[in-house]
C-alpha cells in the first residue's frame, strides 16, 4: 500500500457546490481523509448541477429530490469529479444532536473547511471559537464571496460575479468591442480553491511547529484581484486604468490565435526575441520579411501588428495547428495548437504525464477526471475513488470514529438526525 | 517576523519573470526567508516590464518586480560560472526549497537539475515550473502564457465562439502554476516532517489549466454530454441570465441568476415592463440558447440610466446576485476591500510610498504581511555572501570584477 504525504490528516468538509468541494478534494487527493457532510436536509446542489440535471433546479430543490427521487442524487460526474476521494456523511447539524456529532467529529480532525455565506457555522455552535473551545489547535479555513467582514461580508455571487467585481473582466476582451467578455469557466472559484488549499497547508506547517491552530478567512474576490499585480501597480504609479487588449501583448509581436486550416481551428503563437523573429521568418518560408522595415524590430513590428496579423494568418491558415506548432518548434519559435477538452483527451502529452484518470462510480460506472497537476517525485498523491454517495460511509464516522454503538446509531438515524 | 506561519524556512529562488517569483512571495509574504538570485547587472526581466511611474523606464522602479518580490533577500549571482555554481549549491545546502522556472534542458545544462541537487541536500524541496512540465514530449517546447492558455484548454472558454479565441492576459497562467507550486511545495514540507527527505516537484503550467480550470470539460466530454465550452456552458441546460454582460451609464453589470426568484425579484425591480408578458421572454433556457443578446438589448435601457454604483447598491439590498465591473480604479477606491486592509502599503528607495495589491488570505493567529520592500539588484549581496557564507569584502570585490556577482 503506498504512503501518501497527507496521510494521517483529517479534514471535516463542510463545503458545496464548486470552491468549497474543489478545496478539499486538493486535500484528499495527497492522501487527508476528507469527510463531506451533508443531510437530506442539506444537500450540495453541486448533485444536481451540470451536466446531469440542471432543469429539475428550476422546479424542485435537492430536498424534494432527496424525498421523492434519490437517485437523481447520485448521477451527476462533475460533481463526483469535485468530491473525489472524500467520505460521505449525512447529519442535520440544525439539531443540537447533530452538532454534538459534528464537535465529536472535529474534536478527532485538524482541519475545518466551509464556504458558506459568513454566520452559518456560528449558527449552531460550530463557529471558530466554539471548536477552538474543545479543540485547540484546530484550523478552520472559511471561504465566501467577499470575506467575513466588512461592509459587503454578507454578499453572495456566482462564480461570474467574482471575476466582474474583482477586477478580471475588466480586462478581458476584443479591443474592438465595447463591452468586455471575461472568463466563462468558473475562474474565481478555482483561484479561490488553489488558494484555500494552499492557506490549509501553510496553516498545517505553522500547527506542527508551534502547536497553534486558527482561523482563516478567504475572499474570492480578493484571491482573484491579488492576482492583478501588473494593471494594479499601472493605476497605482500612474492612474491608468487598463483596458482589455485582445490578445495583444506589451513586448511580444506577433502574439496572438491564428487561423488554421478547417473549421475551429487555430493555433497560437508568440514571438518576443530578434533572434525568435528571425527563426520565425525562416521558418515560414519567408526570409525577407526579416528585412520588411515594417517589422524590422520589435518596436516596429508592435506598431505594425494588424499588418503582421494578416501576414501571419495568410501562412497558417494552409496548415493545421500542429503542423504550425511542429514547424515552429523545430525553429525555437512558440507555438501551440488551441485546444478543447475532448481534443486534450486525446493528446500525447497530457496522456503520458497522466493528467486525466479513470474511476469507478457505483451508479455510472467508468468516470474520466483531470489529474493532480501537483506532482511530488517521491510522494505523488492519488485520485483513489469518485464522489461518494450521500451518506455513504455514516456507518464508518460514526461508529468505528466517534465509537456510537449500533443502538445509538440506529436511534439517531430514526430521530433524523443522521439523516 | 519570527512569529509568522513561514518562519524559518529558507526558500531559494532562481528563474525569471512571474511564476517563480510569485510562488515565492506566496511563501515569503508568509514568513519565508526568500533569497532572490538575479543575473549580475541586468536583472530579472520583469524590472525591463514596467509599469513605471510617469513611464519613465528604470529597473528599479518596474511595478511588476516590486509587486511580485516583496518580503524577499535579493542577490546577484552567474549560475553559469564554475564559481557561481559553487556558490549556488553553498546557499542550496543550507535550504529547504529551491524553486526555479528554467526550461528543464536549461537545468540540465547548468547541472543544477534535482538529480545534482539531490547529492548537494538531500532534504532540499526543488520545485520546478516550466510551459509543459520536466516529462512528455513536448516538455521541451518553447511557449509563452499565451502557449499555455492554447494547449492548457483554457482559451476554448475565453472570447466568443464565432472569432478567434482569447488568452488568459496578464500572465495569470504563471500565477496559477505558481499557486499550485507553492501548495505542491507545502505539502512536501509537511512529507518531509515524516520522510526525512526532500523530493522534486514539477509544476506544468498547461496542466493547471487542463485539470484545476478547465478539467471539467474532459469529464462531461467523457460522459457523453456535448461538449460547448467555446459557448462558455457545459452540457446546456443554463438560463438566461447565466452569464451576461449589460452596459450601464458608467460601466458594465454581470448578470448570473440561477434561480428563478432571483430572476423574478430583478424582474420586478425593473417594474415588470410589458415586454415580460411576451411568452418568447419567458422560456429562460431559450432566452439563453438562442436569443441572449435579443433579451440583453431589452434590459439595456434600464441599466443605461443607472450607475455602478447605484444598480450595486440596489442588487445588494435586494439578494440579486448581479454585479459592477470593477475596474482598477473601483478596486483601489473601494470601500468593503479599504475596511479589510487589503492594500498595503511599503516605502522603498526610487520609488517612495507606493500602494500594493495585498493578501489572498486573512489568517487569525500568523498574518500575511509586507514587512519589506522588493529588493534593489544585489541589494543584500554582502548581507548573504559574507554574512551568511563568509566571503570578505575583498571576496565580493574580486567577484563582482569576475562577474559572478
Amino acid at each position: 500500500m503506498s504512503w501518501y504525504p497527507l496521510q494521517g490528516y483529517r479534514v471535516v468538509d463542510f463545503g458545496s457546490a464548486w470552491a468549497g468541494p474543489q478545496m478539499a478534494h486538493i486535500m484528499a487527493d495527497m492522501g487527508a481523509e476528507v469527510i463531506k457532510v451533508e443531510s437530506r436536509n442539506r444537500i450540495d446542489y453541486g448533485r444536481l448541477g451540470g451536466a446531469a440535471s440542471a432543469k429539475d433546479l428550476l422546479t424542485k430543490t435537492p430536498e424534494a429530490i432527496a424525498a421523492t427521487a434519490p437517485d437523481r442524487l447520485e448521477l451527476n460526474p462533475v460533481f463526483h469529479l469535485l468530491n473525489r476521494g472524500k467520505k460521505g456523511i449525512t447529519v442535520d447539524f440544525t439539531k443540537p444532536q447533530g452538532a454534538d456529532l459534528i464537535r465529536e467529529l472535529i474534536r478527532r480532525s485538524d482541519v475545518v473547511a466551509d464556504n458558506f455565506t459568513p454566520g452559518v457555522l456560528d449558527k449552531y455552535g460550530l463557529g471558530y471559537e466554539s471548536l477552538a473551545a474543545i479543540k485547540p489547535d484546530i484550523i478552520v479555513v472559511s471561504l465566501c464571496f467577499a470575506g467575513h467582514t466588512g461592509p459587503l461580508k454578507g454578499t453572495r455571487g456566482y462564480a461570474p460575479i467574482i471575476t466582474a467585481l474583482g477586477g478580471l473582466d475588466s480586462v478581458v476582451g476584443y479591443p474592438d468591442e465595447s463591452i468586455p467578455c471575461g472568463p466563462r469557466f468558473a475562474y474565481g472559484d478555482h483561484v479561490a480553491a488553489t488558494h484555500g488549499a494552499l492557506a490549509i497547508l501553510i496553516a498545517l506547517i505553522h500547527r506542527n511547529r508551534t502547536g497553534e491552530g486558527q482561523y482563516i478567512d478567504i475572499s474570492e474576490w480578493e484571491a482573484t484581484t491579488s492576482l492583478l499585480g501588473e494593471p494594479l501597480m499601472e493605476y497605482i504609479m500612474n492612474g491608468r486604468i487598463q483596458k482589455p487588449k485582445g490578445n495583444r501583448d506589451p513586448i511580444m509581436a506577433p502574439h496572438g490565435y491564428y487561423p488554421c486550416r478547417g473549421e475551429g481551428q487555430w493555433v497560437s503563437i508568440a514571438v518576443k526575441t530578434e533572434e525568435e523573429w528571425q527563426s520565425f521568418c525562416q521558418a515560414i518560408g519567408n526570409p525577407n520579411l526579416a528585412g520588411d522595415e515594417r517589422f524590422v524590430d520589435r518596436y516596429s513590428r508592435l506598431l505594425n501588428q494588424d499588418a503582421l496579423d494578416k501576414l501571419v494568418a495568410q501562412w497558417t491558415a494552409s496548415y493545421t495547428p500542429f503542423e504550425v506548432t511542429e514547424i515552429l518548434q523545430k525553429s525555437g519559435v512558440a507555438a501551440a495548437p488551441f485546444m478543447i477538452s475532448k481534443e486534450q483527451y486525446h493528446d500525447p502529452h497530457f496522456r503520458e504525464r497522466g493528467i486525466f484518470v479513470e474511476v469507478n462510480h457505483p451508479k455510472n460506472g467508468r468516470e474520466v477526471f483531470y489529474g493532480i497537476p501537483w506532482k511530488l517525485s517521491d510522494t505523488p498523491g492519488e485520485v483513489r475513488s469518485s464522489g461518494p454517495l450521500l451518506g455513504q460511509d455514516n456507518e464508518y464516522v460514526f461508529k468505528e470514529l466517534l465509537g456510537l454503538s449500533q443502538e445509538d446509531f440506529e436511534h439517531l438515524v430514526e430521530e433524523k438526525v443522521i439523516f | 517576523m519570527d512569529n509568522q506561519a513561514l518562519s524559518g524556512l529558507k526558500v531559494v529562488e532562481y528563474g525569471s519573470f512571474v511564476s517563480a517569483s510569485y510562488c515565492t512571495k506566496l511563501m515569503a509574504d508568509m514568513g519565508a526567508e526568500v533569497i532572490r538570485i538575479e543575473e549580475p547587472s541586468k536583472g530579472d526581466e520583469s524590472r525591463d516590464y514596467g509599469p513605471f511611474p510617469d513611464d519613465v523606464p528604470n529597473p528599479e522602479r518596474s511595478g511588476l518586480f516590486l509587486y511580485l518580490n516583496t518580503d524577499k533577500l535579493g542577490i546577484t549571482l552567474n549560475v553559469r560560472t564554475a564559481t557561481g555554481k559553487a556558490i549556488l549549491g553553498e546557499l542550496l545546502k543550507a535550504a529547504d526549497v529551491f524553486v526555479e522556472n528554467n526550461p528543464p534542458r536549461l537545468t540540465s545544462e547548468l547541472g543544477i537539475d534535482y538529480a545534482k541537487l539531490k547529492e548537494v541536500n538531500p532534504r532540499l524541496i526543488v520545485t520546478s515550473i516550466t510551459p509543459y512540465g520536466q516529462t512528455g514530449p513536448y516538455r521541451d517546447y518553447k511557449a509563452y502564457a499565451i502557449n499555455c492558455c492554447a494547449f492548457g484548454g483554457v482559451s476554448q472558454s475565453i472570447g466568443h465562439y464565432w472569432r478567434e479565441p482569447l488568452t488568459a492576459p496578464l500572465s495569470q497562467g504563471h500565477y496559477q502554476a505558481a499557486v499550485s507550486g507553492a501548495g505542491a511545495t507545502m505539502v512536501a514540507l509537511l512529507a518531509r516532517d515524516v520522510t526525512g527527505r526532500g523530493q522534486h516537484i514539477d509544476i506544468s503550467e498547461a496542466d493547471v489549466w487542463a485539470t484545476y480550470h478547465v478539467g471539467f470539460g474532459i469529464t462531461i466530454y467523457a460522459f457523453g454530454v456535448k461538449d460547448n465550452l467555446r459557448k462558455g456552458y457545459i452540457g446546456g441546460g443554463w438560463t438566461y441570465p447565466a452569464r451576461r454582460v449589460i452596459p450601464c451609464k458608467d460601466g458594465y453589470i454581470a448578470l448570473c441568476a440561477p434561480q428563478l426568484k432571483q430572476w423574478v425579484k430583478f424582474v420586478d425591480l425593473m417594474g415588470n415592463p410589458e415586454w415580460i408578458q411576451n411568452p418568447r421572454y419567458r422560456d429562460r433556457h431559450a432566452m439563453e440558447d438562442d436569443y441572449p443578446e435579443e433579451v440583453d438589448a431589452l434590459l439595456a435601457p434600464w441599466f443605461l440610466e443607472r450607475t455602478k454604483k447605484e444598480l450595486f447598491e440596489l442588487f445588494e439590498k435586494n439578494a440579486i446576485p448581479f454585479a459592477p465591473l470593477y475596474n482598477m480604479a473601483d478596486e483601489v477606491s473601494d470601500q468593503h476591500l479599504s475596511e479589510r486592509k487589503f492594500f498595503a502599503t511599503l516605502d522603498r528607495a526610487e520609488v517612495g510610498v507606493l500602494k500594493y495589491p495585498g493578501a489572498p488570505y486573512k489568517f487569525s493567529k500568523t498574518p500575511w504581511s509586507l514587512e519589506r520592500p522588493a529588493p534593489l539588484l544585489g541589494e543584500h549581496n554582502e548581507e548573504i555572501y559574507c554574512g551568511r557564507l563568509g566571503y570578505s569584502k575583498e571576496d565580493l570585490v574580486a567577484l563582482r570584477r569576475a562577474g559572478v556577482i
